[in-house]
C-alpha cells in the first residue's frame, strides 16, 4: 500500500467532503428551525446550478452579476417552496411532510432537465482545473477551491447563528410555541431558514456543477448530504463541518483502496453505510440533541 | 340512490359484519370482477397487456407497501429493493427447476427475512430517521444485487426466466399470464380487505396512531412492527416473483432502483393511505396519466404545428408523478379513495340530501 496515494486520497477527500457539507447545511438549517427534513434538498442544488447556467449561458451576464443573482433568485425560490407548499402542512404527520419534500424532489428532477434538455451543461465560472501540486501530492484545484468556500459559507452560518436573528432562529428551533409567546414571528424565521437552505443548496450546486457540469445527477448529491446530516446529527451544524469531512475522506478511501479489491461501485455505497451504520449505532448522530418523546 | 340502504335490516351479526354491507356494494364488486375475468375476451392485446396487466402488478406491490405504510405507519423508501429480492430469489428458483407456485414463496420468505432486518432499525426509529434508513437499505440492497455476479449474473446481465408452469397451466400465452397477475392481486386483496378486522389489523391501527400508547395498552409494538414488516416484504417479495416472470420476463438489477420504489409510494399517496380502493385508482393514475399526458401533449404538438422538445417528454413522466404527489398531499391527502369515499357519500341519500345526518 502505498502512503503516498492514502494521502493524497484523504486530502482530497476532505475538500470533496467540505463540498458535500454544504448541501446538508441547508438541510440541517431547515431541520432545526422546522423539524422537517428536505429530501428536496439535492434537487434544490440542482435547480440553483441551473439556474446558474441560465443566467451565465442563457443571458449571458458576466460572473460577478449571475452567482449573486442566483444566490438571490433561489433564496426566494427556498421561502416560496415555504409559503406555497410546507406551511399547509403544519400538524400534519411527518410521513406527510417527507413525501411532500420527496414530491417536489421529483417535481423538480423532471421538471428542469424537461425544459432545459437533459444534456451535460457546462458552467464555467472562472475556476482554473489544473491540478496543484503541494510537495508530491496531486491537490485538485476545483474542489480545493470549492471546499474553502464551503468552509468559508459553514463557517459564517455559525456565525449567523450569533448574530441578533440567528437568536431568534435559535429560539424557534428550541421551541416554536414559546417563542410565538414572546412575539417572534415563527413563520417568518422559518421562512428565512428555507430560503438560506436554498442558498447553501444553490452554492453547491454552482460548485458541483462547475466541476462535473450541471445536469439531473446533481441531485444525487441528496444522499451524501443526508449521510452528513445524520452522521453529525440532523441539527447541527458544527457537526456538518466534521461529518462532511468524515464522509469525503471516507468515500475517498473507500474509491481509492476498497474499489480495485470488490470491482468498483464502492463510492455510492459509503454514504448508505454511513447513515445505516450511524442510526444503528447513534440514531442522533455525533453532535445531535437526544430528542425526548411524552406519550 | 343508487347505493340505497332503505330495507336493510341485519338481523344476524354476520349479516352486520360482512364485507360489503350494502347490496349495492356487492353488485359493483362483482360487476368489476366479472369484467375483469371476462376481460380477455372483451379487450384487444394490447390493453390487455400493455394496461390491464402492470395495472394488477403494480396494485398488488401497492397494496403491500400500503399495509405497512397505511396501516402500520411505518415509512419504507426501499420497497423496491424488497421486490429486487423476491424477483432474484424467485427467478434463480425457477431456473433451477423448482415449480413457480414454490418459488414465488420462497421469493417471498425471502423477501420478508431480509425485509425485517429493515424493520429491526424500525424498532430503534421512526419518522424521518426510519426513511432515511429504508432508504440506505434500497442503495445497499441494489449494491449487493448488482455486484453479485452471483445474484445477478454479472453488474449488466439480464437473468432471463424459463418457461414457466403455474398450477399445471403454462405462463406463455397473454391470457395465462393475465390471469395469472388476477389470481395473485385478487389473493393480496382479499388478504387486505379482512386484515383490517383481525387483532393483527387492529395491532397495526393501534401502532399507527401512537407505538408508545399501543404499548401501554398491551400491544406489543416490537411485535407487531416486526410483524408488519415481515407481511409486507412477504407481499412485495411474491410480487416481485410475478413482475419478473409475468411481465419484466429478464430481471436486471436497475429495475428495481429507488425509481421503482418512488413509484410505488406515489401510488399509495395519490390512491390513499391505508385504504384497500385507493392503491387500484392509484395505480391507475401513477401509470396512465404520464401516458394519456404524453399523447395528449404530442396531438397538441401535432394539430398547433408546435415543435415539443424530446426531453421534455421523456421528463414528463416525473414532473406528472411529482405534482400528482405535491397535489394530492396539499388538498386531498388521503387521496383518491377519499374523494370516491366523499361521492359515495353524497350519493347515499341523492337526491334527498336533507337525509344525511
Amino acid at each position: 500500500m502505498d502512503w503516498m496515494l492514502i494521502a493524497e486520497l484523504a486530502v482530497n477527500g476532505v475538500f470533496v467532503g467540505l463540498m458535500y457539507a454544504l448541501v446538508s447545511l441547508g438541510m440541517v438549517l431547515i431541520y432545526k428551525t422546522s423539524g422537517i427534513a428536505n429530501l428536496a434538498q439535492g434537487a434544490i442544488a440542482m435547480t440553483g446550478g441551473y439556474v446558474a447556467w441560465v443566467l451565465l449561458a442563457g443571458l449571458g451576464a458576466p460572473v460577478w452579476l449571475a452567482i449573486p443573482g442566483a444566490l438571490v433568485g433561489m433564496f426566494a425560490f427556498g421561502m416560496l417552496i415555504e409559503r406555497v407548499a410546507l406551511r399547509r402542512m403544519i400538524g400534519q404527520p411527518v410521513i406527510m411532510t417527507i413525501m411532500l419534500t420527496l414530491g417536489i424532489e421529483i417535481m423538480l428532477r423532471g421538471l428542469l432537465p424537461g425544459v432545459f434538455g437533459a444534456s451535460v451543461k457546462r458552467l464555467d465560472i472562472g475556476i482554473p482545473q489544473a491540478p496543484l501540486f503541494v510537495a508530491d501530492l496531486l491537490i485538485n484545484r476545483a474542489t480545493l477551491i470549492g471546499g474553502g468556500i464551503s468552509l468559508v459559507l459553514i463557517v459564517a452560518s455559525l456565525i449567523f447563528f450569533n448574530s441578533r436573528f440567528g437568536v431568534v432562529m435559535r429560539a424557534v428551533a428550541d421551541d416554536q410555541t414559546a417563542s410565538w409567546s414572546v412575539g417572534i414571528r415563527v413563520e417568518r424565521a422559518i421562512a428565512v431558514a428555507w430560503g438560506l437552505g436554498a442558498v447553501a443548496a444553490t452554492a453547491a450546486g454552482i460548485l458541483w456543477g462547475s466541476t462535473q457540469g450541471v445536469d439531473w445527477s446533481l441531485s444525487l448529491l441528496l444522499i451524501k448530504a443526508l449521510a452528513i446530516a445524520i452522521l453529525g446529527g440532523l441539527d447541527s451544524i458544527g457537526g456538518v463541518l466534521i461529518a462532511g469531512v468524515i464522509v469525503g475522506v471516507a468515500e475517498s478511501l473507500a474509491t481509492g483502496v476498497v474499489d480495485p479489491l470488490v470491482g468498483g461501485g464502492t463510492r455510492d455505497i459509503v454514504a448508505a453505510v454511513i447513515i445505516l451504520a450511524t442510526l444503528l449505532f447513534k440514531p442522533h448522530g455525533l453532535f445531535g440533541r437526544e430528542h425526548i418523546e411524552r406519550v | 340512490m343508487f347505493y340505497r340502504r332503505a330495507g336493510l335490516r341485519h338481523t344476524r351479526y354476520q349479516d352486520e359484519r360482512q364485507l360489503f354491507p350494502l347490496a349495492f356494494d356487492r353488485g359493483l364488486v362483482l360487476t368489476v370482477l366479472a369484467f375483469l375475468i371476462a376481460a380477455p375476451l372483451l379487450l384487444d392485446r394490447l390493453w390487455l397487456t400493455g394496461y390491464l396487466l402492470p395495472w394488477l402488478i403494480w396494485t398488488s406491490a401497492a397494496l403491500g407497501l400500503n399495509l405497512l405504510m397505511g396501516w402500520a405507519g411505518q415509512i419504507h423508501l426501499g420497497y423496491g429493493a424488497v421486490m429486487g429480492i423476491g424477483a432474484y430469489a424467485g427467478v434463480h428458483l425457477v431456473r433451477f427447476g423448482v415449480p413457480l407456485e414454490i418459488a414465488m414463496i420462497a421469493g417471498g420468505i425471502m423477501s420478508a427475512g431480509i425485509g425485517t432486518v429493515f424493520g429491526a432499525a424500525a424498532l430503534r426509529m421512526k419518522g424521518i430517521y426510519l426513511a432515511m434508513a429504508t432508504l440506505a437499505m434500497q442503495f445497499i440492497v441494489d449494491f449487493v444485487i448488482s455486484h453479485n455476479a452471483a445474484i445477478s449474473g454479472g453488474t449488466l446481465a439480464t437473468l432471463q426466466v424459463p418457461a414457466v408452469r403455474f398450477l399445471g397451466v403454462p405462463l406463455t400465452s397473454d391470457w395465462a399470464t393475465y390471469y395469472f397477475a388476477l389470481f395473485v392481486c385478487f389473493v393480496i386483496t382479499l388478504f387486505m380487505l379482512n386484515v383490517k378486522r383481525t387483532s393483527f389489523g387492529r395491532a397495526l391501527a393501534a401502532l399507527r396512531e401512537k407505538d408508545y400508547a399501543a404499548q401501554i395498552l398491551g400491544v406489543s409494538t416490537f411485535r407487531y412492527k416486526l410483524m408488519a414488516f415481515w407481511v409486507s416484504s412477504f407481499i412485495g417479495g411474491v410480487v416481485g416473483t410475478v413482475l419478473a416472470v409475468a411481465y419484466l420476463r429478464a430481471v436486471s438489477p436497475d429495475q428495481f432502483h429507488l425509481e421503482l420504489s418512488i413509484q410505488i409510494l406515489a401510488m399509495i399517496i395519490v390512491g390513499g393511505l391505508g385504504s384497500v380502493l385507493g392503491p387500484f385508482f392509484g395505480t391507475a393514475l401513477i401509470l396512465f396519466a404520464p401516458i394519456v399526458l404524453n399523447n395528449l401533449l404530442g396531438s397538441v404538438a401535432a394539430t398547433f404545428g408546435l415543435d415539443l422538445p424530446i426531453d421534455m417528454r421523456a421528463h414528463l413522466p416525473l414532473l406528472a408523478y411529482g405534482l400528482l404527489v405535491i397535489g394530492f398531499l396539499l388538498y386531498e391527502p388521503l387521496g383518491l379513495a377519499k374523494l370516491y369515499a366523499n361521492f359515495r357519500n353524497y350519493m347515499l341519500v341523492w337526491p334527498f340530501r336533507h337525509a344525511q345526518r
